[in-house]
């Protein structure tokens, strides 16, 4: 049996009469990374910040890294790296001072060692001395996922840690993510992009605090058992609003300039269908649905 | 060109703003009021019912009716009776009293007997504002206190000049020189202020800048991060008296008597307890507007109730104590009674005391405040 970096049940917290996370249970094998999905406000930051004890759980039960995460929360912090969602180091010290001052007080053996093979590593090295506060977004990142590597730990919660962040660095982010990954690390990290889910090894989707769907990508799309069409050309653009409340139809929207109509229910839908097929400038075909069809059509579907 | 329906958008978005953060509408409120009725009530430049030693070597009916006058004059409570000099001087050293009047040896007889013996008044007059009027009073009283006593025989001796010399001895400030009671209270007043200043936005700038999560989300331990961020504090403190007492002894020629170890000693105890209110607001206020407005709140009193603007023991009892618990009344005491009074370690002590006190239940009450999560 694999051993679980994670393994919590029923994850529960209310703010007031809210309840922000409903019964969500996470098993993580180590070494994997994880995907969190949802839609903004759906959960995923109270139940990061719960798994690192910067919340305390109102219901629910389990261990991270072996040790319970509502008694042992201090011990679970010293082997997590955890990477807020807005950046919060230290704006007015230099990206080296930062990681010095996190080094130290995790009580890093061989400091000064440890800071410049972590700032060699994310390629930090000619900017140490900038002021954090002087970074554009990229490099927060960068940094940020610097200070969570300093004192070794074995679990990275990272909270939307590519948000705002350009394509070419969020590559390669996700490179040193999986990077990392390969040498034993688990990853649980929260994301809006279909491309960075797709680099996961498992998916978990969150919508108003209870899970909906998990699995590997392929097991989420398949689960959905939803049936996707494409149309496409000149004619499309015009069309979406025909789509809402036709039989069968359980979501229709572009994307890019194509405009994907899917639903679960295969024959009302294709009866649907058939009437825009031979529409001059329409080209209409199925196709296997992506992942952010699936997660657009549960949202709706909510 | 000048918008007023702009001005209007802002107005009302201010407003709006205004509204949403009640707590500090309520403070802003609330506090001047709290202030008013603190002050208003407690500030006395008049000081009356000043704490004061009687020793009589020579008790008797002229003594006697000296004492009930001072009573009745309101000015003076008399709140020790000995028979020695030496244990009245200790009460003044310590600045248990303000004033000893001290009746020699045979005041009685050498009185009958038509010579003219001295009355003592001793005047701890390191704080000549708390003193001024109440010497005056002792002057009017010496005058008149014995008429009603010399009878028979002595009647030709009630009129006129007083059958005593009534004497009046300034100790400590003799030439009543406010610059060296002032100078040291602004040692004082200057560390309240800067120091709370500096740790009153400790933990609520972090809180604004995102960076108190990730704080938390590391090992330290709360103790940890109150220590860390006092320490510091204290240098900045101490660099800070260093500059007020060098200019003190130079520029204002206050004397400095006292052992300086000493008044470090009590500097530093001073500098923590600051700190540890001003770290203590930044754990309970929720932005930096509320902490500036608790330092205001904690500097005023401070200023007013201490003993340093006004005379502290022309309080009335309630604000006395109030004026207890606040660490600039007892450094006060400190700092004047080690530079004028040459106050040892012993006669301080009990002025350390209480501020150590403070800085205990400061801390304990930051360290109860401060959230280990974000709940």
């Amino acid at each position: 049996m694999t051993e679980m970096a994670i393994d919590v049940k029923g994850l529960t917290k209310r703010f007031g009469s809210k309840v922000a996370v409903d019964h969500v249970d996470i098993a993580v094998p180590r070494g994997q990374v994880w995907g969190f999905l949802g839609p903004n406000g759906s959960g995923k930051t109270t139940t990061i910040r719960m798994l690192c004890g910067l919340l305390t759980a109102d219901e629910g039960e389990g261990v991270c890294l072996g040790l319970d995460f509502r008694t042992q929360s201090e011990a679970i912090k010293r082997q997590v790296g955890y990477m807020t969602q807005k950046f919060s180091f230290w704006e007015d010290l230099s990206i080296r001072e930062n990681l010095e001052f996190v080094a130290r007080l995790y009580g890093v053996e061989g400091r000064k060692a440890r800071v410049d093979g972590t700032l060699k590593r994310l390629g930090l090295e000619k900017r140490q001395d900038q002021l954090a506060g002087q970074l554009s977004g990229g490099w927060k990142q960068r940094m940020a996922l610097a200070a969570c590597l300093l004192h070794d730990p074995q679990l990275l919660l990272l909270d939307e840690p590519t948000a705002g962040v350009d394509p070419k660095a969020r590559r390669d982010f996700w490179e040193q993510i999986h990077a990392l990954s390969d040498e034993g690390l688990t990853v649980l990290v929260s994301t809006h992009y279909m491309d960075e889910a797709e680099r996961c090894d498992r998916i978990v989707y969150i919508l108003n605090g209870k899970m909906v769907a998990g699995g590997t990508v392929a097991e989420v799309i398949e689960q959905s058992r939803l049936v996707t069409y494409i149309l496409e050309g000149r004619e499309a653009r015009h069309l979406i609003g025909e789509f809402q409340d036709q039989p069968g139809v359980d979501y229709a929207g572009f994307f890019g300039a194509a405009l994907h109509v899917s639903g679960r229910d295969r024959a009302a839908l294709e009866r649907t269908i058939a009437a825009y097929r031979d529409r001059p400038g329409l080209e209409v075909r199925e196709v296997a649905p992506s992942l952010e069809d699936v997660f657009i059509q549960l949202q709706e579907k909510a | 060109m000048f918008s007023l329906r702009r001005v209007g958008a802002i107005l009302i978005k201010e407003f709006l703003q205004m509204r949403r953060d009640r707590v500090t509408l309520a403070m802003i409120i609330g506090i001047p009021l709290m202030q008013l009725f603190l002050f208003g009530f407690a500030i006395n430049f008049n000081p009356k019912s000043l704490p004061t030693a009687v020793s009589i070597a020579d008790p008797g009916v002229y003594a006697r009716s000296i004492v009930a006058a001072m009573r009745n004059s309101s000015y003076f409570e008399i709140v020790a009776e000995t028979r020695s000099p030496k244990e009245a001087r200790r009460l003044l050293q310590e600045g248990k009293v303000l004033f000893v009047l001290e009746v020699p040896v045979n005041f009685s007889r050498d009185l009958v007997r038509g010579a003219t013996p001295d009355l003592l008044l001793e005047v701890d007059a390191t704080d000549p504002a708390s003193s001024g009027y109440a010497i005056s009073a002792f002057n009017a009283i010496a005058g008149t206190a014995l008429r009603d006593d010399l009878k028979g025989a002595l009647k030709n001796r009630a009129p006129g000049a007083p059958p005593f010399n009534a004497i009046t001895h300034l100790l400590y400030n003799p030439e009543s020189n406010t610059h060296y009671s002032i100078v040291p209270g602004l040692l004082a007043v200057i560390l309240t202020m800067t120091m709370v200043l500096m740790t009153c936005l400790a933990l609520t700038r972090e809180r604004e800048r995102g960076t108190y999560e990730n704080l938390l989300a590391m090992p330290a331990t709360p103790l940890e991060i109150m220590i860390g961020k006092i320490a510091p504090n204290v240098l900045v403190g101490i660099v800070q008296s260093a500059i007020v007492l060098f200019m003190a002894r130079y520029i204002f020629h206050v004397p400095f008597l006292g052992s300086l170890s000493l008044l470090a000693l009590g500097v530093t105890v001073f500098i923590i307890a600051n700190l540890a209110v001003g770290y203590t607001f930044s754990t309970v206020a929720q932005n930096q507007l509320q902490a500036m407005q608790m330092t205001v709140f904690f500097l005023l009193p401070s200023i007013l109730l201490s003993g340093f603007a006004f005379p502290f023991a022309g309080m009335p009892g309630w604000a006395q104590v109030l004026g207890e618990i606040l660490p600039t009344t007892h450094f006060l005491r400190i700092v004047r009674g080690v530079l004028l009074k040459a106050n040892t370690a012993s006669e301080i002590a009990g002025e350390i005391y209480p501020l150590l006190a403070f800085i205990l239940v400061a801390g304990s009450v930051a360290l109860l405040r401060f959230r280990r999560t974000l709940d």
